[in-house]
């Protein structure tokens, strides 16, 4: 998919995204040459569709998780099906560590918001916006800056 | 009419998704090259012992000093993790991936098994029209679970595929396995479905061999090998597709027993016809199966 501005005869940049959380995505295009902006409007089942093959609208932000389509669209996921844990017989600094999640401070409010987000995917979220938020120097996540990030990284449902 | 550039015509730029999906394709290669050999086990039919095959073999292949790792594409109806004894505690996340359960025999494993609540059935997310993406989101598991574990370095993957012609028609879409083994009894209708799947089967890998399960009985007293089934359709599928019989099993109720306590026949020192045919279809495979193929893209990156 992608969006022309006919009048510059130019392929338009994805410029934002937002996720109402309703199931709808608005996906915005602006032209590089003049500005033009246009908003793309999905209804559910169109979000749905780009999800399911594990893909954002407008490219990734971040890198993807391992797993992440499976642990972020699976139902009835066992709440300790996954660790951050390192296996015991792990070496150390070796193959077999896990994952470092940034240094970042969670908000009482975001931790508990956290919290509520099932164990089957609730560790690759946290890595996600701790990520999210260390990129960009913020020292502490608050619920606000959650919202955000889903926003711009195309998180719907987390 | 003006003139306006098609899609082709425009380079890139845009949504970024056919990107996304030519790297979600480069990753599956990535971790496969790793893998010596990719099989596939597969049947159009379901109820004539695929999964205990698979079970089996991998855990023979392991048993024979090879380096084996087990991924469960049935993952609607999942039973590998069982069959080879998997530990079902949490999976680690590491830099390197997901690191798969341990089975016995040293078999690494993947199965949406492990990832269920037990007694749930396989669901994606919570809305009312998820079937409309279930074949997505499952042949997105599979992808998540060929390159998102932690395999290491294998000299076998062995692959459960789910019955069905179109289930062997997605492992084709991902372009993964070096050969597929159709599993079938010698009945006429697990034949005639199989017989549907040989094509979807040349399509997934270059080599494609029969395993012709259940094919006669063994009595223990006498050692007479008694036929279970009256015409020898293998034979007419083999003839007919031109593909070979790589092994015959016969019927062993221990087979089923032993497979559905975690505890392969392979490994059992017990004296088993069965056991031996599937030991002798590892040590064919060691043998006659060349080293995966060099990868090639699945998906060309769009302009």
């Amino acid at each position: 998919m992608k969006f022309l501005c006919i009048e510059c005869d130019t392929v338009m940049d994805f410029a934002e995204r937002q996720l109402p959380g309703d199931g709808t995505m608005t996906a915005v295009f602006a032209c590089p040459r003049c500005s033009r902006e246009v908003a793309m409007l999905t209804n559910p089942m169109e979000t749905r569709l780009v999800s399911s093959l594990g893909v954002r609208v407008g490219g990734r932000e971040v890198p993807e998780q391992p797993m992440e389509l499976v642990r972020s669209q699976l139902a009835a996921g066992r709440q300790d099906a996954f660790t951050d844990e390192p296996p015991t017989d792990a070496p150390a600094g070796g193959a077999g560590q896990t994952l470092t999640v940034g240094r970042v401070a969670w908000s009482t409010d975001a931790s508990e918001r956290l919290e509520r987000v099932p164990g089957f995917v609730r560790g690759m979220v946290k890595r996600i916006y701790a990520e999210w938020a260390a990129e960009r120097g913020i020292g502490e996540i608050t619920p606000d800056l959650m919202d955000r990030a889903r926003a711009e990284l195309g998180l719907e449902g987390m | 009419m003006r003139r306006i550039r098609s899609y082709a015509e425009v380079g890139p730029g845009g949504d970024e998704v056919p990107r996304q999906v030519a790297a979600q394709d480069a990753r599956v290669r990535e971790r496969l090259a790793g893998v010596r050999h990719v099989v596939a086990v597969a049947s159009g039919k379901g109820g004539v012992g695929k999964s205990a095959i698979a079970a089996n073999l991998a855990a023979a292949l392991s048993a024979l000093g090879q380096r084996v790792g087990a991924l469960d594409a049935d993952v609607g109806g999942p039973s590998l993790a069982l069959m080879l004894g998997a530990s079902r505690g949490p999976l680690a996340v590491t830099r390197e991936g997901v690191l798969p359960a341990q089975g016995v025999a040293n078999v690494a494993i993947m199965s949406s098994d492990l990832l269920l609540e037990s007694g749930e059935a396989l669901r994606w997310g919570p809305s009312s029209s998820e079937h409309l993406w279930q074949s997505l989101l499952e042949t997105g598991m599979l992808r998540e679970f060929l390159s998102d574990v932690a395999w290491g370095s294998l000299d076998w993957l062995v692959i459960d595929v789910a019955p069905g012609a179109d289930k062997l028609a997605r492992l084709a879409g991902l372009r993964v396995a070096d050969l597929v083994l159709l599993v079938t009894t010698p009945s006429a209708a697990s034949t005639a479905v199989v017989t549907r799947s040989a094509a979807c089967a040349r399509e997934a890998a270059p080599a494609v061999g029969i395993v012709a399960n259940m094919t006669h009985h063994v009595c223990s007293a006498c050692g007479a090998a008694h036929p279970l089934f009256e015409a020898d359709t293998v034979a007419q599928l083999a003839r007919e597709s031109g593909i070979p019989v790589l092994a015959g099993v016969p019927f062993d109720a221990r087979l089923a027993a032993r497979t559905d306590a975690g505890a392969p026949i392979v490994l059992d020192p017990t004296p088993s016809p069965a056991a031996d045919a599937l030991r002798g279809l590892a040590a064919l495979l060691i043998q006659a199966v060349p080293p995966r193929r060099s990868s090639t893209p699945i998906v060309p990156t769009a302009p």
